[in-house]
């Protein structure tokens, strides 16, 4: 089997297969920990039950979603030494640390504290399982910096040089940490995963009150999510259009490929809105496009002139379809949670939030929003910075381990095989989850009974100081 | 160049403890797996799930810092090992996927929970002996040729690899054993009991069997631990398994709850520090070393800082989560 077939190829495809099924459950887990985080606070604040019960019941759908992010986690980290050796031995020596940084100051404080919070809340009580909680959503921001730092050191690299057995090597680690496009991509990735977050809770709020419109947590928790989304979704235009410039200073070839500028503007770009992109003409065809609105976004000027894929070598070119459309993808997404965050802005003032059928479908549907436009989004950062691993330095053929095809299409094989079969149950018990509405005396993990049975289970119930059951 | 030498040097016992508190403290979960088509009651496996559901995760944790540091410190053997292991690796990954999503999965379905039972049993044993051929394969020396793994894709797979990948699951199986010791009562202890005896024994032979089959692989493995004068240093190693072996066996004729447990821990450290003495100073035997493997000593340096101030601090709030859950796990009061 996989006999003739390319080892490069099938290389990536693995990255990009366990890469994409692992950071849609980090992206909701930075956000859920902060949410869960806020949620516990309020209870300890306000004393009402409805906190602790929406606590309790994210928290039985963060541990899921965690459990499966940590089992894909592993297999990152040994997935650049099974198939990527060349690259592990370059890069090693500066990658490697911001990964090992990560770990220790990342996943243990994760890890260490997880235990207390899922299970802890009657053995320590509630101050002590609040910085449990704390501690937490702590951690997956603190992953969250060093992983895109060592992610933009790719993309962006800098304070390095090169040793005589050809391996990078730090010359200044503050600017490797923090390389060029580095703070960028982390606000917009941070804002991606709250955004993310904010989706998913708005659409389980919006899913009972459509059943319901009186339940106190669907209410508590779509509003919160809604307000999210209005506040948050224009910052993340803003974030967004600030990491463009960044990637047009940086890595043009990205941003022409996004734009699908195949040739140079000398007096204006357009910005082309829809088109089919031929990589092998070297043209952008059937192109829908604004007259100079490209120059506009990117060099705040309507002449501005705006080099072209025609000015980069042939070799150097990214696969152009796939960003081209994958930006557009994260784009369109964007502006629906902007006009999602407006809408229900509107409701709010209407007074009309809880009631709203056609704000709460919309919502619903939103749901799954934020999961295809963070991965649009990486793939148009990752893929846009082919056909190199270390931009412009190290390229992605020279990185490859001594691979065999067959070596590499079985273990591709194997991981599609157990991801489905895991990825299918864990997102059937998430739904399962996220299909009852929090209740009265809603329990956490710890609740015995299976989560449909949960209403057997909610009499036992845990009073608003989480003392007694 | 004497810097760069200690900072290795350093690093290696570094890399090293990681490994080795990811093996003791992953090793008796992992075990606990191995053990679960053992105890087919339900409310014995809940128990047995119950003991290790909160920590788990940190155990892990080791391993994704011995895989990252060692990326880290040693690029190169990292570069070629992990394509050498290519097939354990996989199966380790796995493994470790079934069995750590079984964790939060049974609790969430009453009529697959028998389907994540044997994925939690069996993604444990296949992550195990994953592990110990992985062991296997390091011992016997992997070929490498100008920086690049050069050995075909089925070369780690040997008798000898075999006999450390099954002498591993009776290490993780007694681990686990005594694990349940300590952290049960009544019906379920007393099988951990039985089971302990069988698998001290069993762990003894496996020890031995390795320890016989080593100096065969290569002459040097042999003159390090009999070659005078080395054997002044290597004598104490198999003279403190004997006395070890003889407190492990009292502890469990005496039953006394605690001791079993940290003695098993006991017998893995020496065993530990026996591949230490064979391995020294290559980190892929007989062809690289950990000086030719290292990072430069200002990545070396960079993380060191790191490890110094944290590594402690890790220490720490990880003993304070399992205070948190100390004593004995009651059936339906668990933490569950």
């Amino acid at each position: 089997m996989f006999e003739g077939w390319d080892a490069e190829v099938l290389a990536r495809a693995q990255f990009a297969f366990t890469m994409s099924f692992h950071i849609v459950f980090p992206a909701f887990s930075i956000g859920l920990a902060s949410y869960l985080a806020v949620l516990e606070a309020l209870w300890l604040w306000t004393g009402r039950e409805v906190f602790i019960n929406l606590f309790n019941y994210w928290l039985k759908i963060f541990a899921v979603a965690f459990g499966m992010g940590v089992v894909s986690g592993i297999v990152m980290s040994y997935q650049f030494g099974t198939n990527w050796a060349a690259y592990a031995d370059k890069t090693g020596p500066v990658v490697g640390p911001l990964m090992a940084y990560e770990v220790l100051t990342a996943f243990f404080l994760e890890a260490g504290f997880l235990g207390v919070m899922l299970f802890g809340l009657q053995r320590v009580g509630p101050r002590l399982h609040f910085i449990a909680t704390l501690m937490v959503a702590i951690g997956t921001l603190i992953s969250a910096f060093w992983i895109l730092s060592a992610n933009s050191w790719m993309q962006t690299p800098a304070g390095y040089a090169i040793n005589a057995d050809g391996q990078f090597v730090a010359a200044d680690w503050l600017k490797v940490i923090f390389n060029p496009s580095f703070p960028y991509r982390l606000v917009h990735m941070v804002l991606a995963a709250y955004l993310t977050t904010a989706l998913v809770v708005g659409a389980v709020g919006a899913f009972h009150l459509l059943r319901d419109a009186h339940l106190p947590g669907p209410r508590v928790m779509f509003s919160m999510a809604m307000w999210m989304a209005t506040l948050v979704a224009p910052i993340q235009i803003l974030a967004g259009d600030q990491h463009g410039l960044n990637t047009l200073e940086h890595q043009p070839a990205k941003v022409m490929a996004m734009e699908g500028h195949f040739t140079s503007h000398p007096d204006g770009a357009p910005l082309i809105l829809f088109g089919l992109p031929d990589q092998a003409a070297g043209e952008m065809k059937y192109s829908i496009q604004i007259p100079k609105a490209s120059s506009l976004v990117l060099k705040h000027s309507l002449d501005a002139p705006l080099a072209g894929l025609d000015t980069v070598p042939r070799e150097n070119w990214p696969p152009v379809p796939t960003i081209f459309w994958s930006f557009r993808i994260m784009v369109g997404i964007g502006f629906l949670i902007l006009g999602l965050g407006i809408l229900s802005l509107y409701a709010r003032w209407k007074d009309k939030l809880y009631q709203s059928r056609w704000l709460h479908l919309y919502a619903l549907a939103m749901g799954p929003a934020g999961f295809i436009a963070v991965l649009a989004g990486w793939f148009t950062t990752e893929v846009g910075r082919q056909p190199f691993t270390v931009y412009g330095l190290l390229r992605t053929a020279d990185s490859v381990s001594p691979l065999a095809a067959p070596a590499v299409g079985s273990s591709l094989l194997a991981f599609v095989i157990v991801y489905f079969i895991v990825y299918a149950a864990g997102l059937t018990y998430l739904f399962r989850l996220m299909a009852s509405p929090p209740h009265h005396g809603e329990q956490g993990p710890s609740a015995k009974a299976p989560a449909h049975a949960v209403g057997i289970t909610s009499a036992i119930g845990v009073t608003a100081e989480g003392s007694s059951r | 160049m004497s810097v760069s030498i200690d900072i290795a040097t350093i690093w290696a016992f570094i890399i090293a403890f990681a490994v080795f508190v990811y093996v003791v403290m992953d090793g008796f979960d992992l075990g606990l797996g191995i053990l679960f088509p053992l105890f087919p009651a339900k409310g014995d496996r809940d128990v047995v799930m119950n003991s290790v559901a909160p920590v788990w995760d940190g155990n892990e944790t080791w391993l994704v810092l011995g895989g990252g540091g060692l990326m880290a410190a040693f690029p190169l053997a990292y570069a070629v090992l992990m394509p050498a292991l290519y097939t354990p690796i996989i199966a380790m990954l796995v493994g470790l996927i079934f069995r750590g999503v079984a964790f939060e999965f049974r609790w969430r379905t009453l009529s697959e929970k028998n389907r994540w039972d044997i994925a939690f049993a069996g993604g444990s044993l296949l992550a195990t002996l994953a592990q110990g051929i992985a062991l296997g394969a390091i011992l016997q020396g992997v070929h490498v040729e100008a920086r690049h793994y050069a050995g075909g894709w089925w070369d780690w797979l040997t008798p000898f690899s075999i006999l450390t990948g099954l002498a591993l699951v009776v290490g993780y199986a007694l681990l686990g054993s005594t694990w349940l010791v300590l952290k049960t009562e009544g019906e379920l202890r007393d099988k951990a009991y039985h089971l302990s005896w069988w698998l001290l024994f069993a762990m003894l032979g496996a020890i031995g069997a390795v320890s016989i089959a080593t100096p065969f692989l290569n002459i040097q493995y042999a003159q390090r631990w009999f070659a005078w004068p080395n054997i002044i240093f290597t004598a104490p190693v198999p003279i403190a398994v004997a006395g070890v072996t003889v407190l492990l066996l009292s502890s469990l004729a005496n039953k006394q709850d605690h001791r079993p447990f940290f003695l098993s821990l006991a017998l893995f450290a020496l065993s530990y520090a026996g591949l230490g003495i064979s391995m020294w100073p290559y980190i892929v035997p007989q062809s690289i070393t950990i000086w030719q493997a290292a990072s430069p000593p200002n990545s070396q340096l960079f993380m060191l800082v790191g490890v110094a101030v944290l590594i402690p601090l890790i220490l720490g709030y990880t003993s304070w989560a399992y205070w948190v859950f100390r004593g004995k796990v009651r059936p339906g009061s668990g933490y569950h």
